[in-house]
């Protein structure tokens, strides 16, 4: 009698441990897609902002041709490829935001365009909106991180892998050379 | 990499409920004297303290915002701050936006209010607006973000709440006691020594619970400081920000207008530093600024780690901000590498040559006329002149003695 009662007992604490531990993981892994809607979001938003800046540069900016060419090809393929998977995007992404720095580096260049009121408010949006991306993105990875420690270690394993769950994807920062800001002299 | 504050918190708990049991203790002194029936004492202390809790919890943030004169901003009338305000937000994960308030005043500091991280509010002085860059505007939002993502707000204000009952009722009890002490004493001459040694005991506790609560209340709420600091620096990336701020605000000569001490502790810096007076002493609500720059400026990283390891340095103690194991967890994270300042940031260093060049020529000038200088640790020069004949003088500073 009494070892039913222990062996029941056992049985009891698993599955409230079960069922603890799901439920833990279902809360990351919700917290990790919410994050990546934020990301989402902003990357619309720059999506958006890139048509608005070119149009307002343009009249000032008359050598710079190639420069907003770059942005606004680079903008365009990140957007084509959107609903593609995270690897692919974050590369884009990337790509869009070297171009963009080096136009609004070579802005230094044109001392009418910072007196446009107009301008200078887009610059700030755009400034935020970088700032937006790099710190969803980091709230992203941090929740991955979050959640691929609980997916991978023990004892929370166990029911990861009775429930199938996935691991998370980072979105990475891939250092290139694109990425650098461009050396302008000031002299 | 979020639990860390969680446990954290624990230590910070453990304080107040310290504090809880000296209101507890005070309201039984209470009871046991006036009324011969401690349990009474207990429910006054309980019932005035549960009041005032009860008002700070519903009506805390909108006193607060209302005594300091502070105006709520939407979005398009000042999109920079609101646009700092939601990068923050996004970076510490914080659902819901909170309101941004501003305070016209040529001060510069900031705070936060609100109960729970969904009604949250951030304020900031117009001064600190104007005399900061984005960058550093971003560490102190980042900071006060900070005390509403760790919850520091509600805390603080239960320990005022606590702390205030406790110096009210003990200042209380201190009065009738002082007045009708001669009638109590003949009452209780019927006990005999042991009633005497009693109530030695209790205007003991009546005179030391007051201080020993505030001692609590400035532990707990320096210790929030530093942690908000290393959040920052953690949401930021970027601790030069918040570091570059606090020397800012530091080097600014104009008070807070429409603070008091019991709002001293929700701002940044204590509004009420005295000059010349180094205000790392039990009975400050803030760490002294110079500390939590140093402590900034020399984190190799952006993580808690990171900051803890520099805090232990700088403070030569064993303990940290927060325990080991939520450092182990917070180092896998990987949030160790620092970013680049904003071009903004960057343009505005080349404006310190002109000043270096400047300090130069004056400080010539000053040997010209035979004056000697001598370099304190805080980083203030003094001049001596000619004529004092002394051997040492003081930091007007930090008050340190520096020889000749």
């Amino acid at each position: 009698m009494l070892a039913l009662w222990i062996v029941l007992g056992i049985v009891v604490i698993l599955l409230i441990f079960f069922i603890a531990t799901y439920n833990g993981l279902i809360g990351l892994r919700n917290q990790m897609r919410n994050a990546w809607a934020q990301i989402d979001v902003q990357l619309k938003r720059r999506y958006d902002l890139i048509p608005n800046l070119i149009e307002t540069v343009r009249g000032y900016m008359k050598h710079e041709r190639e420069t907003m060419e770059a942005v606004t090809k680079a903008r365009n393929l990140a957007q084509s490829i959107a609903s593609g998977d995270v690897g692919a995007r974050s590369k884009a992404e990337d790509a869009l935001s070297g171009a963009l720095s080096k136009l609004l580096a070579v802005v230094e260049n044109y001392p009418d365009l910072k007196a446009n009121q107009n301008f200078l408010a887009l610059q700030e949006e755009l400034t935020s909106t970088e700032n937006k991306i790099s710190f969803s993105r980091q709230y992203y990875n941090d929740s991955v991180l979050g959640m691929n420690n609980k997916v991978q270690m023990f004892p929370s394993n166990v029911v990861a892998a009775m429930t199938n769950f996935k691991l998370g994807e980072f979105f990475e920062v891939t250092v290139t050379e694109e990425r650098e800001a461009p050396k302008v002299s000031f002299t | 990499m979020w639990e860390q504050i969680r446990a954290n918190r624990f230590r910070s708990v453990v304080l107040t409920m310290g504090m809880g049991l000296l209101l507890l203790l005070i309201g039984y002194a209470l009871g046991y004297f006036f009324f011969e029936n401690a349990i009474i004492g207990l429910i006054i202390a309980l019932i005035v303290w549960g009041i005032l809790a009860l008002i700070a919890f519903y009506q805390g943030d909108s006193l607060l915002l209302g005594l300091s004169g502070a105006r709520k901003i939407k979005r398009d009338d000042n999109p920079r701050l609101y646009n700092i305000v939601e990068e923050m937000k996004i970076a510490s994960g914080l659902e819901k936006m909170p309101d941004i308030y501003i305070i016209d005043d040529p001060a510069l500091n900031a705070f936060a209010t609100g109960r729970d991280p969904s009604k949250a509010s951030v304020a900031v002085t117009s001064g600190l607006l104007a005399k900061l860059n984005r960058d550093e505007l971003q560490g102190v939002i980042g900071h006060e973000i900070a005390h509403i993502k760790n919850r520091d707000v509600l805390l603080m204000a239960m320990c005022a709440v606590m702390l205030g009952t406790i110096v009210l009722l003990a200042w209380y009890a201190t009065r009738v006691l002082f007045f009708s002490g001669m009638r109590g004493g003949r009452r209780s001459s019927g006990g005999g020594g042991g009633g005497l040694i009693i109530l030695a005991v209790g205007i003991f506790l009546l005179i030391l619970a007051p201080i020993l609560a505030q001692i609590i209340y400035f532990t707990v709420s320096r210790k929030r400081e530093y942690l908000a600091d290393a959040s920052s620096a953690l949401y930021t990336r970027y601790p030069e920000g918040l570091a570059s701020a606090l020397g800012k605000i530091a080097a600014s000569p104009v008070q807070l207008k429409s603070a008091n001490q019991a709002t001293a502790p929700m701002y940044t810096i204590n509004p009420f530093r005295e000059k010349g007076r180094a205000a790392s002493n039990l009975t400050s609500t803030h760490p002294p600024i110079q500390e939590r720059i140093r402590i900034l400026r020399a984190m190799a990283g952006a993580s808690l780690a990171d900051y803890d390891k520099a805090y232990r340095e700088a403070k030569g103690a064993k303990a940290g901000i927060a325990p080991a194991s939520a450092l182990a967890l917070d180092k896998m994270a990987g949030a160790t590498t620092l970013r680049e300042p904003s071009p903004e940031a960057k343009a505005e260093e080349k404006a310190p040559q002109k000043v270096e060049r400047a300090r130069q020529t004056s400080d010539m000038m000053w040997r010209f006329s035979k004056y000697r200088a001598v370099n304190c640790p805080c980083g203030t020069r003094v001049r001596v002149s000619p004529e004092f004949k002394g051997d040492s003088v003081q930091c007007p500073h930090c008050g340190r003695k520096l020889l000749l």
